[in-house]
């Protein structure tokens, strides 16, 4: 019968309209600010630069090598290659960046930049509410805004980051054991230095 | 007290008036009766616009705007104030003149109707003669302002939604005013006052409404359907389909104009819904005898929230129609139906109270209405629509 | 006072109707035209003509010949105003029928007959006589029209079917 099709639409939506004052599950709105739902471990956003210790400036993992500057395809890395050395996890001397900045507007959540990292010195985050009222200066992350402890990253992470732990470690023991026949070497190396300081 | 609460307006017109020196005192009891309208119908869009927007939502299992204000019931406010200060854009090809003119004298058509709608016991603003001819040539003008609209503004999608929208309202005013035809002969006038004063009996507890006849339940779905395509309301809202021609005749507009034709848009709604109450529902009059103790006015607008909150429920419910799906409806089903139900309606008359008069009256709208349905379900074949990719 | 607002009003449309290059701005210009008349007839006290007025020609002559006029042609507006060939003829001859009908006007009787008060026609009344006394006029220009639109509909599906 013609407009039967009508009056049956007219029923499910009033069902549609009664059952959702009625019932919660209908509602399947997230009330973003308030309700958040969790995010998926592999969720990623925005790079970090991972700091081991207390110090975030002193405890940076990365050693200006500029391979994610010169990887990053929308090329919104800028990293300027520190004049001095320091130790770094396993002790041995390298530079560290003396600028390092990332333009939040350029970046496009890639993921090279981690991948290509040698030293598991950056990573992706997962915060997403970056908006900014500043569009210049306020979008322009620098290395103290990028700096996170690797504690965060094991609660944003968990499994990469205990993998990334692993193999630091390992790396740290391997180096240790080449090191113990010539510990007199690495001693000698840190006036050398201190020389380049002064 | 119940008299005084009924007619408080009036009596609070006549009140102001007094003040008035003779000679003003037409004109500025016209100005009265009209800056109520206006107030009372631009209060209602604002709340219409809110509570068809969470009414949608609910349709829809969502929960609608809810940030602005308790329950967001301040988003009108929001929103208003929002194309407020939006910038005016006239595209750099756009007739000016005619471009500026489009939205104000389609407000003012849209309005214009208004003058005629009973809203409560001697609360019509002019009680005019020929109120109902009055009321369809004030809507007449609408067309020729969303012409204007969609000529001014020199695109090609703004063209081609102005003449969808006039194409609609030109098939759709023809069953429109013939199922209306049936009222008025049953009221024995044109006049929209005498109509409701027609319906206002009661047998038993039950009222003497039009709707409450064969004829007139026919006529008011009629009616109904014809003014949601006469208002270019969904699912008839093909001229300003986002999907094929953006937003149709108001493409170009923005800011203040577009909340305009906005406004436009759901006043002349409201004044078809009016006018539905007016003609079928009864007008202002109680729905039960042991009801009149509320003011005619409350019915009013009781019944008119009623009518649009089942526009609000047919919106959430049906898809947008095709052109010729719309062009076959109006002229294959509505105008057939609406010369039967005329003949019933007439039919109705001519024959003694009863139940022959009901069975004969039922009868021969319902069974042209079969026929028909069935007739047009088998010519077009319409049968369960499979998809190709969709699956 | 009134009628003088509306007269200048529908003067001023119809004389902007004629002269105004573009074509769309004449149709709205004659629609402002009608719906002076409109005025006119409403000032006058009928009613009914005067919406009838606005109904019809507002309504319906003015969209029709919005579509004649954007189906038909392109509406690129003239570059100067054009003035038909033979407008002297034809402007002596309009004037000619304005004074001769002026002065038929002028020396009937109608002038010299005494203003009788208005009768009030309503709706009603003119209902009334359009279904008794005019029964049979009404019809056949019922019947006109119909006869109009079925050949109307003949001559646009003829062309239909040369097309295919």
């Amino acid at each position: 019968m013609l407009g039967e099709g009508i009056l049956k639409g007219l029923a499910e939506t009033a069902r549609n309209f009664f059952g959702s004052f009625v019932s919660k599950e209908r509602l399947t709105t997230v009330q973003f600010p308030e309700e958040r739902l969790p995010q998926p471990e592999a969720a990623r956003n925005f790079p970090f630069l991972v700091y081991d210790g207390d110090d975030s400036q002193a405890g940076l993992r990365c050693v200006a090598c500029q391979i994610c500057e010169k990887e990053c395809p929308p090329k919104c890395i800028f990293i300027q290659k520190s004049s001095d050395k320091k130790p770094d996890y396993i002790g041995k001397q390298q530079f560290y960046p003396a600028v390092f900045n990332i333009d939040v507007s350029v970046c496009m959540s890639c993921q090279i930049c981690v991948e290509v990292c040698p030293f598991d010195a950056i990573e992706m985050d997962n915060a997403f509410e970056l908006s900014t009222t500043d569009r210049f200066r306020g979008l322009l992350w620098s290395r103290e805004q990028l700096a996170k402890p690797n504690s965060y990253f094991h609660n944003i992470h968990p499994a990469t980051a205990a993998e990334v732990d692993e193999r630091l470690a390992e790396a740290k023991a391997r180096a240790e054991a080449k090191a113990k026949p010539t510990v007199a070497a690495s001693t000698t190396s840190q006036p050398d230095s201190q020389t380049t300081t002064s | 007290m119940t008299e005084t609460m009924d007619q408080i307006f009036v009596l609070l017109k006549h009140r102001i008036l007094a003040h008035s020196p003779v000679s003003v005192q037409p004109i500025f009891s016209a100005a009265l009766s009209a800056i109520a309208i206006l107030v009372v119908f631009a209060t209602l869009f604002a709340l219409t616009t809110i509570l068809e927007r969470k009414g949608l939502g609910r349709f829809q299992n969502r929960y609608g705007p809810n940030r602005v204000g308790p329950f967001g019931l301040l988003q009108p406010l929001a929103d208003g104030l929002k194309s407020l200060t939006k910038e005016d854009i006239v595209p750099h090809s756009a007739d000016g003149v005619v471009h500026m003119l489009a939205p104000i004298v389609l407000v003012v058509a849209a309005f214009l109707g208004y003058a005629v709608l009973p809203l409560g016991r001697n609360m019509t603003a002019i009680n005019l003669d020929a109120g109902l001819l009055y009321f369809f040539a004030a809507s007449s003008v609408v067309e020729l302002a969303i012409f204007m609209a969609g000529w001014s503004s020199r695109n090609k999608y703004s063209l081609l939604g102005a003449m969808r929208a006039i194409a609609q309202m030109i098939s759709y005013e023809v069953p429109l005013i013939l199922s209306t035809i049936t009222a008025v002969m049953a009221a024995g006038s044109l006049s929209t006052g005498a109509i409701v004063e027609s319906q206002t009996g009661y047998s038993g507890i039950w009222p003497h409404w039009f709707v409450f006849t064969p004829w007139g339940f026919a006529g008011f779905v009629l009616f109904m359907i014809a003014g949601i395509a006469e208002s270019n309301r969904s699912p008839f809202d093909l001229p300003e389909g986002e999907s094929e021609i953006i937003a149709g005749y108001f493409v170009e507009y923005s800011g203040f104009k577009f909340a305009l034709f906005f406004l436009g848009e759901y006043i002349g709604m409201f004044a078809i819904c009016g006018l539905a109450i007016t003609l079928f529902l009864g007008g202002w009059a109680a729905p039960f005898s042991f009801l009149t103790w509320a003011p005619s006015y409350f019915w009013f607008f009781a019944k008119l929230l009623v009518l649009i909150a089942m526009l609000i429920w047919v919106r959430a419910t049906l898809p947008r129609l095709r052109m010729d799906q719309l062009m076959n409806f109006a002229w294959k089903f509505m105008l057939p139906m609406a010369l039967i139900n005329l003949f019933a309606a007439s039919t109705w008359h001519f024959t003694p109270p009863g139940a022959i008069r009901w069975i004969v009256g039922t009868i021969l709208i319902a069974v042209p209405y079969l026929l028909l349905g069935r007739g047009l379900m088998q010519s077009n074949k319409l049968e369960k629509r499979t998809y190709r990719f969709a699956d | 006072m009134s009628f003088a607002i509306i007269a200048v009003f529908t003067v001023a449309g119809a004389l902007a109707a004629m002269t105004l290059r573009n074509l769309v701005h004449c149709v709205l210009a004659l629609v402002v035209a009608f719906t002076g008349l409109a005025g006119l007839y409403l000032q006058l006290g009928a009613q009914f003509v005067g919406f009838a007025q606005i109904l019809v020609y507002v309504g319906a002559v003015a969209i029709l010949i919005v579509f004649a006029m954007l189906l038909t042609q392109s509406h690129e507006p003239l570059a100067h105003l054009t003035v038909a060939p033979g407008w002297v003829t034809s402007s002596l001859v309009a004037v000619a029928v304005f004074v001769i009908l002026a002065w038929s006007i002028r020396s009937s009787a109608v002038g010299a007959r005494s203003i009788q008060p208005r009768p009030e026609i309503t709706v009603r009344n003119i209902g009334d006589s359009l279904m008794s006394q005019f029964v049979v006029p009404l019809e056949v220009t019922g019947l006109l029209l119909t006869a109009a639109l079925v050949g109307a509909v003949t001559i646009a599906m003829r062309e239909q079917r040369m097309n295919r």
